[in-house]
């Protein structure tokens, strides 16, 4: 019977399976971050162990990091950065350390440098690894134990995860992009929907997608519960990784692609649970609740908890639409906003500044909002000045930032206030999220900028009429 | 890792589904490198609220939660672990968990016990009913106990043997050292190193 794309990834990967336990897995490449490392390294250090493959092994600093000065002010910051600057010169470790032109999210900075590739396993501390699925590779996000495991052995003990496949077909309307697509299927499959499951997007619509859109879609996965996302490789991969820096050359490039071929779903393998969608009904989402789930298309009221099953789901809306300060019948286009952040590892890379550009170019954010642009890595910052970007985020009375993942975690000075409102192009509307009491509303970058100029929800066509 | 056997201990009931791991631990305590002192971090934001049932006092040296379904979603952070073992936690009953969080439970000895919805309603229903009620769960025999009543709940051999000895796992991996230097070998020439 043929093998699904994850499976062939896995079962290329397995250093060691027995009945009854884990497989032993082979991991590819291992990112690294200050924040869910320092504990792995002094692991390390009490039990006499080394980094097995510091070549495999990159970190960098992102997390915690300023977006307007490389001066760390909160000294538990401070220190954690550090802590990783020490820890990486011990053993050897790669490290882009802030101020440095390599330097960006870690889900940004690996596919920028051609580290991520087809095939490959790829982890990390941090959930949104699944990210570099967008490539064909099974990479997914793991705890700091792990992150230990995979220092001192470079392998890991997984159990073999279901497979789901999200055929998403037809092709997305203008004004929708990948942000949209993915928020429409964890509104429908749930935020439990993918436990336990790798996640393959299949389809027409994701075909379609640059390869910054099919990212932006795999780093979702997780908000779906899955453990990783994947799209099969295919040109648009391979047009992408071509001449990157560590992308293969030569006569390994043209091996390489042979391979990276072999690695689509077969025609008759089977998944474990199939969805399907179809994507000229996704026009612009907004979430508004507190988890990736709770969206709708940015047209609708806010929903009545009234109309949902009693129990779990009604008593989370209502808790949501609390802590939102929403009332159920409000038109998402008659909320206003506070702040607008657009970046994150979800849509910090140039095409989402392009799409924000485009918007914003000869408008201005609107009195009384704040707006922060703020680049994936020094990489895509570096790109869009040479595009002129910036000029255009500047003009429009936006802050032009530094790379890092800023106002998507609350963990660097870039935090929202208690009661701001916040349109987001991050991954998690979390309660405090961006700041404690802040409320989040998850979008798409032209979302953002159109609700930035217009000051409350807008769609870049809603600026036009 | 602590070894996990038989806990015996009060249960706190957590009435709220969705849990993700920013509420069990936000994301200002990650910043600290230490793998202890998450405590006073535990569900911080919930418990400025007064009367938050984690501080009521018959609820006071819990040592298990009883959780609403799909506990401990969201961000990879193990911190999430550390806290709820740092409060005194030894065991979190959901209908279903989130699979990192999940993973990272069993890593560090934190038994992660998924049972049924009704199972747990009736174990959530009985622990409000009576703080006091002693609630045993017991890994040997895959079963929780309390006042009337005797559930069984699924965990793999595995990470059952692994718990029940508290053993290392990177100890367990590099047994098979020569096996991963044989798959080094043979990983393709093309693949990348870091620059």
């Amino acid at each position: 019977m043929g093998r699904t794309l994850a499976e062939k990834v896995w079962d290329s990967h397995v250093v060691r399976g027995e009945a009854g336990e884990p497989d032993l897995l082979y991991v590819d490449l291992h990112l690294v971050h200050e924040v869910t490392s320092p504990q792995a390294f002094d692991g390390l250090r009490l039990s006499g162990r080394g980094v097995r493959r510091p070549d495999l092994t990159v970190a960098t600093e992102d997390h915690n990091v300023p977006t307007d000065t490389t001066a760390i002010d909160d000294p538990v910051s401070r220190t954690q950065v550090e802590t990783l600057r020490r820890n990486c010169a011990e053993f050897g470790v790669r490290l882009y350390p802030m101020g440095d032109a390599g330097q960006g999210i870690v889900h940004v900075i690996g596919p920028q440098l051609g580290l991520t590739q087809p095939g490959m396993t790829i982890v990390c501390g941090d959930s949104h690894t699944s990210t570099h699925g967008a490539f064909g590779a099974l990479a997914f996000g793991i705890g700091t134990s792990e992150v230990e495991h995979v220092l001192a052995t470079q392998t890991l003990q997984q159990t073999r995860p279901h497979t789901m496949a999200v055929t998403v077909d037809g092709g997305l309307p203008p004004g929708s992009t990948a942000k949209d697509l993915v928020l429409a299927v964890i509104a429908q499959i749930g935020t439990a929907g993918g436990q336990g499951h790798v996640v393959e997007y299949r389809g027409a619509a994701i075909r379609a997608l640059s390869m910054e859109g099919r990212m932006t879609v795999c780093n979702m996965s997780i908000e779906a519960g899955a453990r990783a996302g994947m799209v099969a490789p295919d040109e648009t991969t391979f047009d992408y990784l071509r001449g990157r820096p560590a992308a293969p050359a030569g006569s390994e490039w043209d091996a390489a692609i042979d391979h990276w071929r072999t690695l689509a779903t077969d025609s008759d393998a089977t998944f474990d649970k199939e969805v399907h969608l179809d994507a000229s009904q996704v026009p612009p989402f907004v979430t508004w609740g507190t988890n990736p789930g709770q969206g709708v298309p940015l047209d609708s009221p806010v929903p009545d908890p009234a109309s949902m099953p009693i129990g779990g789901p009604r008593e989370a809306a209502e808790r949501a639409l609390e802590y939102m300060s929403l009332a159920p019948g409000t038109l998402l286009r008659d909320v206003a906003v506070d702040a607008v952040f657009i970046g994150s590892c979800t849509n910090g890379r140039i095409e989402d500044l392009r799409a924000a550009a485009d918007v914003l170019r000869g408008r201005r954010v609107a009195a009384g909002v704040r707006a922060l642009v703020v680049p994936g890595s020094m990489a895509v910052r570096q790109q869009a000045q040479d595009e002129g970007l910036h000029d255009v985020f500047v003009m429009a009375g936006a802050e032009w930032r530094s790379a890092g993942c800023s106002m998507c975690l609350g963990m660097n000075p870039d935090i929202l206030s208690p009661g701001e409102r916040c349109a987001s192009t991050s991954n998690r509307n979390f309660e405090g999220r961006q700041g404690r009491g802040g409320r989040t509303h998850l979008v798409s970058p032209a979302v953002a900028a159109a609700t930035a100029v217009a000051g409350h929800f807008a769609t870049p066509s809603d600026l036009e009429a | 890792m602590e070894r996990f056997t038989v806990h015996s201990g009060r249960a706190v009931p957590l009435r709220r589904s969705d849990i993700d791991t920013d509420q069990i631990i936000p994301s200002d305590w990650l910043k600290r490198v230490e793998r202890t002192g998450f405590a006073a971090g535990l569900f911080s934001e919930w418990r400025r609220q007064p009367g938050f049932v984690l501080d009521r006092p018959e609820y006071a040296g819990a040592t298990i939660l009883v959780a609403g379904v799909n506990f401990g979603t969201g961000s990879s952070r193990e911190h999430a672990v550390w806290a709820l073992q740092d409060h005194g936690f030894r065991v979190v009953i959901s209908e279903r968990f989130g699979d990192i969080f999940r993973g990272n439970a069993h890593k560090g000895g934190l038994l992660a016990v998924q049972l049924a919805a009704g199972d747990v309603e009736r174990l959530t229903a009985a622990v409000e009913q009576d703080p006091s009620a002693e609630v045993t769960v017991d890994l040997v025999a895959r079963e929780i106990r309390y006042p009337d009543h005797k559930v069984a709940f699924d965990l793999d051999d595995y990470t059952r043997e692994r718990l029940l000895a508290g053993l290392d796992d990177i100890a367990l991996t590099l047994q098979h050292d020569d096996e991963i230097a044989n798959y080094e070998r043979a990983r393709l020439s093309w693949l990348p190193t870091a620059l």
